[in-house]
């Protein structure tokens, strides 16, 4: 690809430079959900064009591309058909770690071919594609711990040990001696290649264990990140510009939706990858287990707070997903403006599991997305509210965030929801929300609390307001 | 370092300006679609990995060529499809007139 040999090779690169053009058009598009969809179909055509460039080149091996293009297609195709809306962070985990895993083995790849040829690699391809490999492992790894932990397969609290860190420093140590004994090109630096390699599978695993359910948003737009810059590191291994463009595009966008999420839980990306929740947890045990003074009510309570209302916000959190509430809620929606209440939604941006999770599945519920709100323009909205309907949020609406300089969240912005007149909160229980902190908002006087799954208690609600 | 890898890194650091940019535009509704959309973007790797497994004679080379191109080739095309049915479900409120107030108050 370093093209100016032959013809073929210019046509190719020219096939390139469009293909990153239709990636940065793709991306310009989705800058409003009216273009949105156009924007993913140029990006997939640019996508076309440089596979079909590609294969257009010298290939030997037909068969072995054929067999796994068709493979990974059929598998990628249905099961992003299959998977429910609301497992679909998982899903774009699993996308993640395919793309960091195939990075890193590009790398391998090819790193491998240049000493089977008994050559030795120049620098810059030695020091890039461990780089790439390094990155595209962790990437790998730590998407599947993200899947894991997401998927529920195992547990979504941080994983901690004593130590911890130590053993993340040694194990990223590892990984930077290897990297400079295969630059250097000492004898049996393939074997140093490989070692890196797996240590860098290793670290991935390491350092998503100790990142809890709340803190995903941040680390699925690493991860993302991660894949780009792999992809971009592997760019520079080919010397090929598309990935290097490509790459750099994602790692963009994955770094600054991870600054984004940071920002929106007021909290550093460092404090979120090395684990201050698991510190925190302990500190306010004692406070979790104060009794407070909630009002618990019946889902007829509700329906009649509800239907009198002239405007109600509801305010999506992970249990709304977790109990696939989003159809019941816009049916509730649709009963209350039967009845002329203005409803709207009100989303905080790290409410879910990944950036922009609530506005996902209130879309596929039919929500029409000109009633979401961000959090910056629904909050003066609250004052003028009568109800304040929360569905499995927690944390993000804690009024505790602005007053109470002791709480681990102090400082965090939230939804101002006990600005409404009324609140009410659905809730599965009395435990605490994932950070173990308390909630002064169920203590508020005018909050009331519906206890249960949050789908049926909504379905009850809406029977309350049809027989009114 | 080459001066072929300073012309690549120029490229890299316009790029993620440019990422950064365009990025900047994308409102936050459209958040998971975005993190989709790139996430196809990246499925990129597969014009290397394709390139890889080509040029590809000893069989364990055949084999880190399929494993490779198939991981690519699940992130390409789960990505884009995922973000199309995300895509799909997005919908103004024109399509969904609202109904008239019944005289509830």
């Amino acid at each position: 690809m370093t093209g100016a040999d032959t013809a073929a090779a210019s046509w190719v690169d020219i096939a390139y430079l469009i293909t990153a053009i239709c990636f940065i058009f793709g991306l310009r598009y989705l800058s409003s959900p009216k273009t949105a969809r156009l924007g993913n179909r140029v990006s997939a055509v640019g996508m076309l064009i440089a596979v079909v460039a590609t294969l257009s080149q010298g290939i030997v091996n037909w068969y072995v591309i054929g067999a796994a293009l068709v493979v990974g297609a059929a598998i990628g195709i249905v099961s992003a058909q299959r998977v429910k809306m609301t497992a679909m962070p998982q899903m774009v985990a699993i996308f993640n770690g395919a793309g960091g895993g195939a990075a890193a083995l590009v790398a391998a790849g090819e790193l491998l071919k240049v000493y089977q040829a008994n050559g030795t690699p120049t620098y810059d391809v030695s020091f890039t594609s461990v780089l790439s490999a390094v990155i595209g492992a962790i990437s790998f790894a730590g998407s599947i711990i993200a899947f894991l932990k997401l998927q529920e397969v195992m547990t979504g609290r941080p994983i901690t040990y004593p130590g911890q860190q130590i053993v993340n420093a040694l194990v990223a140590l590892a990984i930077l001696v290897c990297w400079g004994l295969v630059v250097a090109n000492v004898p049996n630096a393939l074997a140093f290649f490989w070692i890196a390699l797996v240590a860098s599978f290793v670290l991935g695993i390491l350092f998503v264990l100790p990142i809890g359910g709340a803190d995903m948003p941040v680390v699925i737009s690493l991860l993302n990140s991660f894949t780009g810059l792999a992809a971009a590191s592997t760019g520079f291994v080919l010397g090929n510009n598309v990935l290097i463009v490509a790459g750099a595009l994602v790692g963009a966008s994955g770094t600054l939706l991870t600054v984004l999420m940071g920002k929106a839980m007021n909290r550093s990306v460092t404090n979120v990858l090395f684990g201050a929740f698991g510190a925190i947890k302990t500190s306010t045990a004692a406070g979790a287990a104060k009794a407070q003074n909630v009002r618990s009510v019946s889902a007829d309570d509700v329906a009649a707070m509800l239907a009198y209302a002239n405007q109600v916000i509801v305010v999506p959190g992970y249990g709304m997903a977790v109990a696939q509430a989003q159809h019941s809620i816009r049916e509730l929606a649709d009963q209350l403006e039967k009845k002329g209440v203005e409803v709207k939604y009100a989303i905080h941006p790290v409410a879910g599991r990944m950036p922009g999770h609530m506005n996902v599945l209130l879309a596929e519920a039919n929500v029409p997305y000109t009633s979401l709100y961000d959090m910056d323009d629904i909050n003066p909205e609250f004052e003028r509210t009568d109800v304040a309907l929360v569905v499995g949020a927690n944390d993000v609406t804690n009024p505790a965030a602005r007053s109470d300089k002791n709480s681990p969240i102090y400082g965090m912005p939230i939804l101002d929801v006990d600005k409404a007149a009324n609140v009410v909160v659905l809730k599965r229980s009395m435990n605490s929300g994932f950070a173990g902190i308390d909630n002064p908002l169920f203590d508020d006087p005018k909050t009331v609390m519906l206890f249960g799954d949050a789908k049926k208690s909504i379905d009850g609600v809406i029977a309350g307001v049809k027989a009114l | 370092m080459t001066a072929h890898l300073l012309t690549e890194l120029t490229i890299f650091i316009l790029a993620v300006f440019v990422g950064l940019e365009v990025i900047s535009r994308v409102p936050t509704m459209l958040h998971t679609p975005l993190m989709s959309a790139t996430n196809a973007i990246h499925g990129i790797v597969l014009v290397g990995a394709i390139l890889v497994a080509g040029a590809a004679d000893a069989p364990f080379n055949a084999i880190v060529g399929f494993i490779l191109v198939l991981l690519a080739s699940l992130n390409v095309f789960g990505g884009y499809t995922v973000t199309e049915r995300m895509l799909q479900m997005f919908r103004p409120k024109a399509q969904a007139p609202k109904p008239p107030a019944d005289g509830a108050q």
